[in-house]
């Protein structure tokens, strides 16, 4: 990525991709621009490179935000009504480490409402549009972070992944997203979803960022207790037997995509790798563990939202009860509302163990699986999503049409292990296409490295 | 699992939301399409199998029961609510 330096000002950058972003406005990418800070980050960095000091290895690169990460700068709404006029005190650990070093925020990108959803179509602020076709959704939750890299405004962009949120939008714009392992880097300050999945990542234009990214990005951090020792910067292994799943085989599947991953097999084989095929039957029923688990954490992560210490408030009622329910139901999308209602349903009495107990017994059945499948080879290839970006409109009005996007990447979720994704090529009609590289935890950087070899081989 | 109207107006008032009735009734056909896919879990065996509810490495992380210095002060966090009064968040009458 382009850094400033002697001959590159910060300044010129930050201006640059201010720049972009104006002209690629109708792409509904951002919730807000930081146009006066970043100019004013990017002024002192330059004053630092003029004086000779020491600036970090992201100086003066501009980068978006999702708006799910807490800053000062402008408002963190997580593209929900009900957080609309929320200015942070505080700053999300993640967003400090890179800022640290000099990265800048020129702007908080789109999402669907709490990170609820696959197309980014679910935000208070309408959809986003795809980077390569208008007509057709940005993928999501972090649809606007995904086309703001795509379209070359930032060198690179933050989002969570929950149960896809990075990695689907990713493959829909042809860019590398990465979902770390569970607990790889901090939470603390990005606003929650379903606690036991949510993770942070990233979305690049190359492995290489990517890597520079996750070496600054992981590590312990005494505000989230759910962050692993930094494990990225040490660990490093490397595979030659790459898995592919019997059950992502089928005809849900679009043919283009059985198509890339055949392709990229053949490649891989051509250059000594070894493919083996795994059958993986509790990955059949991870879809409808997630839609349980995820709700469940959901109602329970979003009782906090209630109008009364932030964000927006209905006015219209003296009755604290009342004025509870009209804020709640006035400040959620139809979405939130149906995934906390199920997670109210699921974890009710009378039906917490056909539902809830139940999922969670699934989930030990898909966690076994991928220790399993990793004893066997050492990454798996899969396809992302069963379809390239799909129309605007088409699913948002059928929430099981929806769900089912997420049905090749929510295992990765329940089970804590990353998944990288990487572009593979486009259809006839010139949509990108991704496939998802899956390690064990803690392989981050193996998938990375992997990623690099396989870009190494295609040219 | 079929949905009726009671089912939708207990999970409203359990999640907290004055809906109308338009709405309740487009969220019982969502929630029962929900919850018929999710009943794919029927065909599974668990027998035997212990539940997995999280999939961090570690538990029981420990600190000392201290005051650490904080990023926001109280009148940086009381300012975020709509109403004050007396260095207090200000509700409707409760009682």
């Amino acid at each position: 990525m382009k850094v400033a330096n002697k001959t590159v000002s910060a300044v010129r950058l930050v201006q640059d991709a201010l720049k972009k972003a104006h002209e690629f406005s109708d792409y509904n990418i951002f919730t807000f621009l930081n146009e006066e800070g970043a100019l004013k980050k990017a002024r002192e960095i330059d004053k630092k490179i003029a004086r000779g000091e020491k600036v970090g290895r992201l100086a003066g690169v501009p980068y978006a935000l999702k708006d799910n990460f807490l800053t000062p700068e402008g408002e963190t709404t997580a593209s929900a009504h009900i957080l609309q006029g929320f200015s942070s005190p505080v700053t999300a650990t993640a967003v400090k480490k890179l800022e640290d070093e000099g990265a800048i925020m020129i702007g908080r990108t789109n999402m669907d409402a709490f990170a609820h959803g696959s197309s980014t179509e679910n935000s208070y602020f309408g959809p986003t549009l795809n980077s390569h076709d208008k007509t057709r959704v940005a993928g999501g939750s972090s649809g606007g972070s995904a086309v703001a890299v795509a379209l070359d405004i930032v060198e690179f962009a933050t989002g969570t992944d929950t149960g896809g949120s990075i990695r689907q939008p990713a493959s829909f714009n042809g860019i590398y997203g990465l979902k770390p392992t569970y607990g790889c880097i901090s939470r603390y300050g990005v606003v929650a979803m379903a606690s036991s999945t949510d993770c942070v990542g990233f979305f690049t234009k190359d492995p290489d960022d990517m890597d520079l990214l996750m070496s600054i990005a992981s590590g312990k951090d005494s505000k989230d207790l759910t962050t692993l020792d930094d494990y990225y910067n040490t660990e490093t292994t490397s595979g030659r037997t790459i898995g592919v799943v019997k059950e992502f085989d089928n005809d849900s599947v679009a043919p283009e995509i059985r198509k890339a991953l055949e392709e990229k097999c053949e490649l891989l084989k051509s250059k000594g790798f070894e493919i083996v095929e795994l059958e993986m039957p509790a990955l059949k029923y991870a879809l409808s563990a997630y839609y349980i688990i995820v709700p469940a954490e959901i109602t329970s992560n979003l009782s906090r939202y209630d109008g009364i210490r932030y964000g927006f408030r209905s006015d219209d009622s003296n009755d604290l009860n009342k004025l509870y329910a009209k804020t709640r139901d006035d400040g959620f999308m139809p979405e939130n509302k149906r995934r906390i209602m199920i997670g109210n349903f699921v974890l009710s009495s009378g039906f917490y163990d056909a539902y809830f107990l139940k999922a969670a017994k699934v989930r030990t059945l898909i966690v076994k699986e991928y220790e399993d499948a990793f004893k066997k080879c050492d990454f798996l290839l899969t396809p992302v999503a069963p379809n390239p970006a799909f129309k605007l409109g088409e699913k948002v009005n059928d929430p099981v049409a929806m769900y089912l996007e997420d049905m090749m990447s929510v295992s990765l979720n329940l089970a804590g292990v990353p998944g990288l994704t990487i572009p593979a090529g486009k259809t006839k009609d010139g949509l990108p296409l991704g496939l998802q590289l899956i390690g064990p935890r803690r392989s981050d950087k193996a998938l990375i490295e992997f990623s690099k070899n396989l870009r190494e081989v295609e040219e | 699992m079929n949905v009726d109207v009671d089912t939708i107006n207990h999970l409203a008032e359990l999640s907290n939301f004055s809906i109308s009735e338009k709405e309740c009734e487009s969220l019982k056909k969502d929630l029962g399409e929900i919850l018929k896919y999710v009943s794919l879990l029927d065909e599974v065996d668990v027998d035997g199998v212990e539940p997995t509810y999280q999939v961090f490495e570690m538990e029981n992380v420990w600190r000392e029961d201290a005051i650490l210095p904080q990023e926001a002060n109280r009148g940086q966090l009381l300012a975020l609510s709509k109403e004050q009064k007396d260095n207090q968040v200000k509700v409707p009458k409760v009682l």
